[in-house]
């Protein structure tokens, strides 16, 4: 059977399916290849959103058992795993099955299968029931990903020793549990569990957590995350983990080299990163360069080295991030229908699920001294913020840079609940060119925890009201 | 009940003005569509009609004030019945609801030696019709800097916080070597001195021409014209033509006319600069710059090239008149794609006149003067003018220009070739 499309996009997660959408939008032909069977890629099956579902469960349940008799609030509360299970897995169900809704809207055919580029032009798709498929295309567009990375010596098994997707359904709460990597999805699962009853180490290779963070921000995330009992070991690495009758002993080494010592542990997180996902595809031998890391090197319109083949997402450089992907797929697809496509890198906000939150956007503080900008800084603790007291969430704090001269916000960095929410108010902003007086010159609902922001705002120019 | 009294729209790129002066006082008898107040925007004055039948119940913005479209003016009580407005100054007050200050003052309020509070207060409020984001409005209000006139570098143009501030640091910058070089003594001249605040079309002419000399790579090429063919055909004709069409046969028109058989020739002229584009106008929309007590504007002749002499000519009587007299609308001064000026009507033997931008090119006219020519190798006395045309190089070609101000030339020596379209 052969079929021809304008575009075919492989990989059916944020990238691809909103490539295949927007394709549908602007009236081209298009189809969504995805392998897994479930569309919505890593992001909706075993990443952010079951993710999510789990921090949101274990946070009302810490609530519960640690805030609650501060409000004056007595219960008695037990854990039901396969019940929190069964909500995970019922949200990631109907968000899947409206991925697929979605592709039928734009008229888009979604096709589960296997995809390989033969040609520029030509895919074969291993469908599930052994046949293939082959497809004539104008466009192919990669949107396959990112898959986990592992620690030479350490092999994930997905039941003591798992990945991000076995840490989302661990069939107890681990006594104890070791997290490898001290990056947002070693953080937030760590969370989930350190909530639920385990004793959570994160081992770290890298002096501090969350590196690409803002310093100032990582180092008062790491304060918060340790008073709550999470352990830390810094600039540490782990060289290799054994079975023993008593769970696993994890061989643990200084990141400089010297003494080696030994931890036990019940389970093992493998959360040092993701890699690009270009394996099978078939596109070294139709000659789609990659650079080292084997991502797809592109140009500014998601061009590959071959006509025809373009690639957006995890796949290609950037943050691995769900919306990045998402930007992309539409300028891409923008471009592939000759309009003019365009994603702005430094307006593209990153946000850790943990409680509180982390989010940001824009520059750090390090990369602007780096690059030798004059900036300006304002910051705001949630101690001074009203709704931050009477939701018992004072944590953390909200920090606008701004360029010294211009007043043009370049970064916000916010450790507070919510700031996941709160962060696209300066997301806006950057994207606008506004100045940080543009911010502190917006009304912003009282009480919210979205003053801080702008009392932050007015910190950058030194007229902070409330503090 | 009460109806707001408005700023009405006054054109698309017209977004505020400054109460000139109020007609009626508080308290007044308005008919609907009356005149009740004048406007004064960046080129003409306009009249704000009474929305409704009543009485004028609040007047909230006195004159001096700078004003958004969309601004209330103030109140008229509809229906209800006022004090005589043929007898205002008898008893002004009487009637007022309330003891509002003293109504605006009569005409020349707009050149009020200090603002009054309110044209501070006043001045783009949310109403504004083109958004400015919160920091540029509080650097317009205290800076009196129109982002209108700041090269926006935000998304689409958007003027930002740092185009305001650097616009500003230029400003401070420029005058000062001009203050410190002034040869003046050591003598305080403030007292001898006096300081009037520009008028608002005097800004706008102001910033209009420089934003041309800024923006245009601008140049000028000159040539001569004999009168005498164009003289001959006027004083034949001067008295049928001024008899069968009502108007006079001038010199403009022949030059109009010249022209467009000149823009039609070389149609870069007739075009203009659009980002990376450039828009070629097969429309010719001719303005002619009017000189008025106030200042320069620049009525514009539509479709010129399909307007008989006495159309044309019509038109340009029409619009010198109302132009002197303030009463030019906003759309007749918007949109030309060339332009002529006239300095000879003031003596001018030669000028290099600032193009209208985003025209491309302007034709300068001067004095007409008799001086001596070598014709056929005899020396002859010409009526002669100067001819200029300045022109914007980054569109127009040297060889475009010179070829467009001899085709100008041709046309009036020779007009024949204008009905010979040769």
């Amino acid at each position: 059977m052969a079929d021809s499309f304008d575009v075919v996009v492989i990989g059916g997660g944020p990238g691809g399916y909103n490539a295949a959408i927007r394709a549908g939008q602007l009236g081209l032909t298009s189809a969504c290849i995805d392998k897994r069977g479930a569309f919505g890629g890593t992001c909706l099956n075993v990443g952010c959103i079951p993710s999510k579902a789990l921090l949101h469960a274990s946070h009302l349940y810490d609530e519960a058992l640690t805030e609650f008799p501060k409000l004056g609030i007595k219960a008695t509360v037990e854990l039901d795993l396969p019940g929190m299970m069964a909500h995970k897995t019922k949200v990631v169900g109907e968000l899947t099955r409206g991925v697929e809704f979605l592709l039928k809207k734009a008229k888009s055919e979604a096709i589960v299968g296997e995809a390989h580029i033969d040609a520029p032009g030509q895919i074969t798709v291993k469908l599930k029931d052994g046949s293939t498929r082959s497809i004539a295309v104008k466009n192919i567009v990669i949107a396959s990903g990112s898959d986990i990375m592992t620690v030479p010596g350490v092999t994930v098994d997905e039941e003591t020793i798992v990945s991000s997707t076995g840490a989302l359904s661990l069939k107890q709460v681990p006594k104890r549990l070791l997290v490898v990597g001290g990056g947002y999805i070693g953080l937030e699962l760590g969370s989930v569990w350190r909530r639920l009853g385990s004793e959570v180490t994160v081992v770290e290779f890298l002096d501090r957590i969350t590196p690409g963070l803002d310093g100032e921000i990582g180092k008062n995330f790491q304060r918060v995350l340790s008073k709550q009992g999470m352990k830390f070991q810094l600039s540490t690495k782990v060289v290799g983990v054994e079975k023993t009758s008593n769970g696993l002993s994890v061989t643990l080494e200084p990141a400089q080299g010297g003494a080696q010592t030994k931890i036990e542990t019940d389970i093992v997180l493998v959360s040092i990163g993701r890699k690009a996902y270009t394996e099978n595809l078939g596109l070294i031998s139709i000659g789609v360069k990659v650079d080292p890391r084997g991502r797809v090197i592109t140009d500014a319109h998601y061009k590959s080295s071959v006509p025809g083949i373009w690639a957006i997402g995890d796949v290609r450089e950037g943050a691995m991030l769900a919306h990045k992907a998402e930007d992309e797929a539409v300028a891409c697809i923008e471009n592939i229908a000759g309009k003019s496509g365009h994603v702005n890198y430094d307006a593209i906000p990153a946000v850790v699920y943990t409680a509180p939150e982390v989010a940001s956007v824009g520059k750090t503080e390090e990369e602007l001294k780096t690059a030798g900008v004059a900036y300006k800084v304002g910051k705001f603790p949630f101690t001074a913020n009203a709704r931050a007291k009477t939701i018992a969430a004072t944590d953390g704090f909200a920090k606008i840079i701004a360029d010294a001269k211009t007043d043009r916000v370049l970064g916000a960095h916010i450790l507070g609940a919510n700031a996941g929410e709160m962060i696209s108010e300066v997301a806006l902003a950057i994207e606008f060119g506004a100045a940080s007086e543009d911010i502190a010159r917006t009304s912003h609902p009282h009480p919210t925890l979205s003053e801080a922001i702008r009392q932050a705002s007015m910190g950058v120019e030194g007229w902070t009201m409330q503090m | 009940m009460s109806i707001e009294i408005k700023v009405p729209a006054m054109g698309e790129s017209v977004t505020e003005a400054t109460v000139a002066r109020w007609f009626k006082k508080e308290g007044e008898a308005v008919k609907r569509d009356e005149p009740i107040l004048e406007l004064e925007t960046d080129k003409v004055t306009v009249e704000v009609p009474a929305p409704a039948d009543g009485a004028i119940e609040s007047i909230s913005v006195q004159a001096g004030a700078t004003v958004q479209v969309g601004t209330i003016l103030g109140q008229i009580a509809e229906g209800k019945a006022g004090s005589a407005s043929a007898a205002p100054a008898s008893n002004p007050q009487a009637a007022a609801p309330k003891p509002a200050a003293p109504a605006a003052a009569p005409p020349p309020a707009p050149v009020a030696p200090k603002p009054v509070p309110q044209a501070v207060a006043q001045p783009l409020t949310p109403q504004a019709a083109a958004p400015v984001m919160p920091s540029v409005r509080r650097i317009a209000e205290e800076s009196g800097l129109n982002p209108a006139s700041v090269a926006g570098t935000g998304r689409d143009g958007r003027v930002l916080k740092g185009d305001m501030l650097s616009a500003l640091e230029s400003r401070a910058a420029a005058p000062r070597p001009a203050v410190a070089a002034a040869p003046s003594g050591p003598r305080a001249n403030a007292a001898r001195e006096e300081r009037v605040t520009m008028t608002r079309l005097r800004k706008t002419i102001a910033l209009r021409l420089k934003e041309s000399q800024n923006t245009a790579a601008m140049l000028t090429t000159f040539n001569e014209v004999d009168m005498t063919a164009v003289m001959a055909l006027r004083s034949e004709y001067k008295d049928s033509f001024e008899k069968k069409h009502g108007v006079r046969l001038g010199f403009m028109g022949f030059f109009v006319k010249a022209c467009i058989a000149a823009l039609k020739d070389i149609p870069n002229v007739n075009a203009e600069i659009e980002g990376d584009d450039v828009v070629y106008k097969n429309y010719y929309d001719i303005g002619i710059a009017v000189s008025t007590e106030k200042g320069l504007v620049v009525p514009v002749v539509r479709d010129a090239d399909r307007l008989s002499l006495a159309g044309i000519e019509a038109s340009i009587t029409d619009y010198g008149t109302r132009a002197r007299d303030g009463k030019l609308k906003i759309e007749e001064l918007q949109g030309g794609t060339f332009s002529i000026t006239n300095g000879g009507v003031f003596g001018s033997l030669m000028s290099t006149p600032i193009i209208n931008a985003p025209q491309s090119g302007i034709l300068g006219m001067h004095k007409i003067q008799p001086r001596p020519m070598a014709i056929d190798g005899k020396v002859e006395i010409r009526p002669m003018m100067y001819l200029a045309l300045s022109y914007d190089h980054r569109l127009v070609d040297g060889r475009e220009a010179v070829t467009f101000l001899v085709r100008v030339k041709e046309n009036i020596e020779d007009p024949e070739r204008l009905l010979l379209d040769v």
